[in-house]
């Protein structure tokens, strides 16, 4: 069995692993990737892009439907689920090449198979063409994660689905019921709502998108119901049976009805990729399926390293993406700045979109601050009045005594696209003062991000 | 590989610095922070700190000789390196004065970088901090300038205020007083006050020259000019103006002292103490000899609006050798003042009073003013001061003198 040497390698090719490679390729280490299915892992193949072209699809299906509003007559849209859904993996895949074009680009060599730590500093690689070892001073562990799969309720592509057969429908199933009522959940619950399903959410907290904000996740809340998307909050599952062709789910909680559906999307969170790894007998310590890491993303065994959903909440790709250049960096000898995790933008591509950075205003109240909250609906806004978008709001959460941004929370047509804006605010630390200065352009809906800012200190212009 | 050393921009908006002194000799050698040169500006002494190890291997400039800006002042050789053509290198930096140079950094991959980068601009002295730190800092009441920066290039931001916040606050016993008072933390203005004082006082050799002015010409000729100029003229313009042609007359007088030569002045700049709110400063009227009264009037006006306000520019209070405070208006007789260094010189001002004077062995009553002349005496002799202070008083008391 022959050995190749590297300065380091990834295993795992998702958006964590494989900006891992390109940053160390960059910084001019030997470096090799391992990857067992696709490069680009779930978010490119299985996760966030795909189900964005889905969801574009659900977007001009419904832009037609409300084109006698602006003025245009159509006849009735009919959306053609198999030509929705292959473009849907047209676009993973041309995604997914690119990924390959950029390892060859940076000189990372990618082996296809499964890796396993194999001794300090080895690791065993075992693909289609056998096995061979590869060694390097740094590994970093990037195998991602998975769905968690509910006892019962095991994806069998008929009754029961993960975001995987979710994603590659060979139908609309009638009745849909997603447990779960997380960023993901609340996602499909848009799409197969736009396409016709009867669809229910059933969640377990309180309230949909429970680490929003509770403004956020009221608004949404009653966004859906109005549009015929019933929502079970509070809900825990009592038992499921499959009987005549349908699943009946019993709840308990607020509501103690049993509801019927021909499918159960089960998006209840995810598990991280522990298995198979050889981390037994190694100072790497596992908790809850994830890696624990310190700030520069080192696991208890020196020289392995572990980012992304594998290293822990919150599972968002590009955290993922982030800690992976943070990991390099330190590897490589810079001074990289561990993850301010309040300043990680989490989005929701819903109807509406929800998008959101930094702390709630609840979490920023128990964390004892005194604050200053403004708030600035888009019904106020001049662009988002012309556009037919005056749904949601931006709202905004200052430290009352520092003007430090705390947070920012949106509801509304593409406020996944901006808030960026208050994500770099944050990073460069600006106050109340500076936001107040700065000049956004008219007309447009990001105005409302001003406002808003304008509302904290009591001085909105247009509310 | 060699490179050269260029003179920073150590003061804001200076056009030329002098170095004070080299710290390291030629063949020194040099490890990455250490002092290089003092470099002088005219707030104070900045030191030219090593950006990487090398070694000292060209001085191109004297100590004391001003020169502009990004002007190549020494060469750095590498650690080892001995064959440099330095005449080459210097007409590399002719031909490319307007490029940049590329940063070259060719240190091997896996070896750490030094830990803290500092914050302080070395070549405009700006200091990098985000806003919210600034103001955390300002809350705090910690200056920025003596903390490290940890954000992208030794940016200062919250982090790091808020390490320093903790450090002081484990430090700091619980104060126990049952006397009540206020604690009003020092501005940066307040500081930097406290710090130029005590360092005149400490360390230039005061010596102070008592004078009396008989102003009853000085008051008619400026009653007679008031009663036509659109601009009132005050006492303290006549005198802005006599001691600029004063220090014309006597061109020994108008110097400052460093340490390797005595800097003597062509032109007759003259700075007025401004009291403001946080503090005082001290604006400079250029060239006062050549103005007229009505000029310099209007400009000492504008100046101290502006300087009440805050907003004067560091080229509008920096310079100068010759300071005049004046305290007439509160109706001090005679005070003395501290010099504002590198000035070699000030000039306290009292009230004009009505006073017994004896003239021609007769006793009458007459308006004086006393002044103070407090001089450096390194840079200033006795004999030579009371020289100036007699050719002031002269045209003080003859105002028709400054005028022609």
């Amino acid at each position: 069995m022959s050995e190749m040497k590297f300065d380091l390698i990834v295993v795992g090719g998702g958006p964590g692993g494989y900006v891992a490679a390109i940053r160390a390729s960059q910084l001019g280490l030997r470096t090799a990737l391992v990857e067992k299915a696709q490069l680009g892992g779930v978010c490119l193949n299985w996760g966030c892009i795909p189900t964005k072209a889905l969801l574009r699809s659900a977007d001009v299906l419904r832009l037609i439907g409300s084109a006698g509003s602006f003025g245009i007559e159509v006849g009735p849209a009919r959306p053609d689920l198999k030509a929705i859904v292959k473009r849907s993996r047209d676009v993973a895949a041309q995604l997914h090449r690119g990924v390959s074009g950029l390892m060859k680009k940076h000189r990372v060599q990618v082996f296809n198979g499964h890796a396993r730590l194999d001794g300090p500093q080895r690791l065993k690689v075992s693909g289609e063409q056998g096995e061979l070892s590869l060694n390097a001073p740094h590994i970093i562990l990037a195998t991602g994660a998975r769905a968690r799969v509910l006892p019962g309720m095991e994806p069998d592509g008929k009754h029961f689905w993960s975001y995987r057969q979710a994603l590659v429908p060979d139908s609309v199933p009638k009745r849909l019921v997603i447990i779960g009522g997380g960023a993901i959940g609340i996602e499909f619950a848009s799409f197969y709502h736009a396409l016709g399903a009867q669809v229910s959410v059933v969640e377990m907290a309180e309230r949909i998108l429970p680490v929003e904000d509770h403004e956020v996740s009221a608004h949404v809340a009653q966004a859906l119901v109005r549009d015929g998307i019933r929502l079970y909050t509070g809900c825990a599952l009592q038992g499921s049976k499959v009987e005549q062709g349908a699943v009946q789910l019993r709840l308990e909680g607020n509501s103690n009805e049993t509801l019927q559906a021909d499918v159960v999307l089960v998006a209840a969170g995810i598990v991280g990729n522990v298995e198979e790894l050889g981390l037994e007998g190694t100072g790497v310590k596992v908790q809850h399926t994830h890696v624990l890491v310190d700030e520069f993303c080192r696991t208890g065994e020196p020289g392995v390293y572990a980012i992304g959903d594998l290293a822990g909440a919150p599972w968002l790709a590009h955290k993922a993406s982030h800690e992976a250049v943070i990991c390099v960096e330190k590897i490589a000898g810079q001074n990289p700045h561990p993850l301010d995790p309040r300043s990680v933008p989490a989005c929701t591509y819903s109807h509406p979109q929800v998008a959101s950075v930094g702390y709630t205003e609840a979490q920023a109240r128990s964390a004892g601050k005194t604050l200053k909250v403004g708030k600035f609906p888009f019904a106020a806004n001049g662009k988002a009045i012309a556009m037919g978008a005056t749904e949601g709001f931006v709202k905004v959460v200052f430290d009352a005594d520092s003007g430090e941004l705390l947070g920012a929370h949106m509801v509304g047509e593409e406020v996944t696209e901006m808030i960026q804006g208050y994500t770099i605010a944050r990073g460069l630390e600006t106050t109340e003062a500076e936001l107040i200065e700065s000049i956004l352009p008219h007309p447009t809906m990001s105005e409302a991000m001003h406002e808003a800012v304008l509302a904290a200190y009591e001085r909105a212009l247009h509310c | 590989m060699a490179k050269l050393l260029h003179m920073p921009e150590v003061s804001a908006n200076a056009t030329h610095a002098a170095i004070q002194n080299w710290t390291l000799k030629e063949g020194d050698t040099i490890s990455a922070g250490d002092c290089i040169a003092e470099i002088e500006t005219e707030k104070a002494l900045v030191e030219l700190a090593a950006e990487e190890d090398a070694v000292l291997g060209k001085i191109l400039v004297e100590p004391g000789r001003e020169v502009e800006v990004g002007a190549p002042i020494g060469v750095l050789f590498a650690r080892g390196e001995t064959d440099v053509d330095i005449a080459a290198l210097l007409a590399k930096a002719g031909a490319l004065a307007a490029a940049n140079e590329p940063v070259v950094d060719d240190a091997p991959v896996l070896q750490p970088r030094a830990e803290v980068t500092p914050a302080i601009d070395a070549h405009s002295g700006r200091i990098f901090a985000s806003p919210l730190a600034r103001r955390l800092a300002a809350a705090k009441g910690l200056d920025l300038a003596s903390l490290k920066g940890s954000g992208p290039n030794g940016r200062i931001v919250k982090r790091d205020v808020e390490a320093v916040a903790v450090a002081a606050a484990v430090a700091a016993p619980t104060p126990v007083s049952t006397v009540d008072f206020d604690e009003i933390p020092h501005s940066s203005m307040r500081k930097t006050i406290a710090r130029r004082l005590v360092e005149s006082k400490a360390t230039v050799p005061h010596f102070y020259l008592d004078v009396e002015c008989r102003m009853e010409p000085l008051l008619a000729l400026r009653e007679q000019v008031n009663r036509t100029a659109a601009r009132k003229i005050s006492i303290n313009d006549f005198i802005v103006k006599a001691a600029a042609v004063a220090l014309q007359q006597v061109p020994a007088m108008n110097v400052t002292w460093t340490e390797t030569a005595l800097r003597r002045y062509h032109q007759a700049d003259v700075c007025v103490a401004v009291s403001t709110e946080s503090g005082l400063i001290t604006p400079v009227v250029r060239n006062a000899d050549s103005k007229a009264l009505s000029q310099i009037s209007a400009q000492v006006a504008e100046l101290a609006g502006r300087a009440r306000d805050g907003r004067l520019r560091p080229e509008e209070y920096q310079g100068g050798s010759f300071t005049i405070s004046n305290l007439g208006m509160f109706g001090v007789e005679q005070f003395s003042a501290i010099i504002n260094p590198p000035h070699a010189a000030i000039l306290a001002v009292g009230a004009t009073q009505q006073k017994p004077v004896v003239e021609n062995g007769e006793l009458k009553v007459g308006a004086v003013l006393r002044c103070t002349l407090s001089v450096d005496h390194r840079a200033v002799d006795g004999a030579l001061a009371a020289q100036w202070l007699a050719v002031f008083k002269g045209l003080m008391e003859n105002p028709l003198g400054m005028l022609i």
